[in-house]
């Protein structure tokens, strides 16, 4: 179901299969604009013992967007007991050169390319 | 301060000689409101992205041209949006200077300048800043202030997004900040090279 939408994208829910896949271009005004995905994200963290990312839909992400992520990999980083999977797209330019420093924040993530 | 400069800045007119392209957006931040605005740093750094791929074309026997080109197009469009995010957030129409973001093709070098009017304590901020992503490893430093962000309240200015130029694109920055009435003419130059 969709959780969460806005101009140009959509954050889908699943809290059967414990995914949570964000579509379009995000370019919200900063890290208070991002909050209600931030919240749905690391609320989450505590529901599930494994949560799936889905970003291979995600064309564009600002730098509030890429710390709005980073946060919420260090929450469940911080918290454990939550393995977390992040799916990315190879053909998304952006992914490639941004999703690696997540891996980064937290080791024991999981970060596929499609 | 009168005239200040940080990294590799590049005097523009000195290397027009030759035959460049360029673009050129200008603006005044109040003239609109803040909301309504933001949408348009999206577009504007789109066009800029899909500008650029003119002069990349796309050779249909070769697939790594169409990742290139899309590379590219990206980079541009992430850097721009970036730039003008910042622009939105730290200028003052208060000092008579527009917005202005002016994109050049310098043979294998894509240059993104963006320009902003700044008072004072803005400007003294971002010299603060500009030191320390010169004095510091940017990769380090952009992970401690990931790490600070995560356990700090909100807050905005972190340079998060001049980092990631920096780490994930590969882009040499450069500033010049020059002291005008009451007021700091502040330039960021990104260099791609492609």
């Amino acid at each position: 179901m969709t959780a969460l939408q806005g101009e140009g994208y959509a954050v889908d829910y699943n809290a059967d299969t414990g995914t949570i896949r964000i579509t379009g271009i995000l370019r919200l005004g900063g890290i208070i604009e991002y909050q209600p995905i931030s919240e749905l994200l690391e609320n989450s963290i505590a529901a599930h013992p494994a949560l799936t990312l889905d970003l291979s839909g995600l064309e564009f992400l600002n730098s509030s967007g890429i710390a709005t992520l980073s946060k919420f990999v260090i929450t469940a980083r911080n918290h454990q007991g939550c393995a977390i999977t992040i799916r990315g797209s190879s053909s998304v330019p952006w992914q490639g050169k941004s999703l690696n420093n997540l891996k980064r924040l937290m080791p024991d993530l999981t970060l596929t390319f499609d | 301060m009168t005239t200040e400069q940080y990294g590799d800045f590049q005097d523009i007119p000195s290397r027009l000689n030759g035959h460049v392209e360029s673009l050129d957006l200008s603006f005044w931040t109040s003239s609109i409101p803040l909301k309504q605005r933001w949408r348009n740093n999206g577009l504007s750094a789109d066009f800029l992205g899909d500008y650029v791929t003119t002069f990349f074309p796309l050779d249909e026997s070769d697939s790594a041209t169409k990742i290139r080109q899309a590379e590219i197009r990206s980079a541009v469009s992430y850097i721009a949006n970036e730039l003008l995010e910042n622009a939105m957030k730290f200028s003052a129409d208060s000092a008579g200077i527009p917005v202005s973001m002016r994109m050049y093709l310098l043979g294998n070098q894509i240059m993104l300048m963006e320009s902003n009017g700044a008072n004072i304590e803005q400007a003294a901020k971002l010299q603060t800043f500009i030191q320390q992503i010169l004095s510091e490893d940017p990769y380090e430093l952009y992970f401690r202030k990931m790490e600070e962000k995560a356990t700090a309240s909100a807050e905005s200015g972190s340079g998060l997004g001049l980092l990631t130029m920096i780490n994930d694109y590969g882009a040499k920055l450069a500033w010049r900040l020059e002291s005008v009435e009451n007021a700091v003419y502040v330039s960021t130059q990104v260099n791609l090279v492609i």
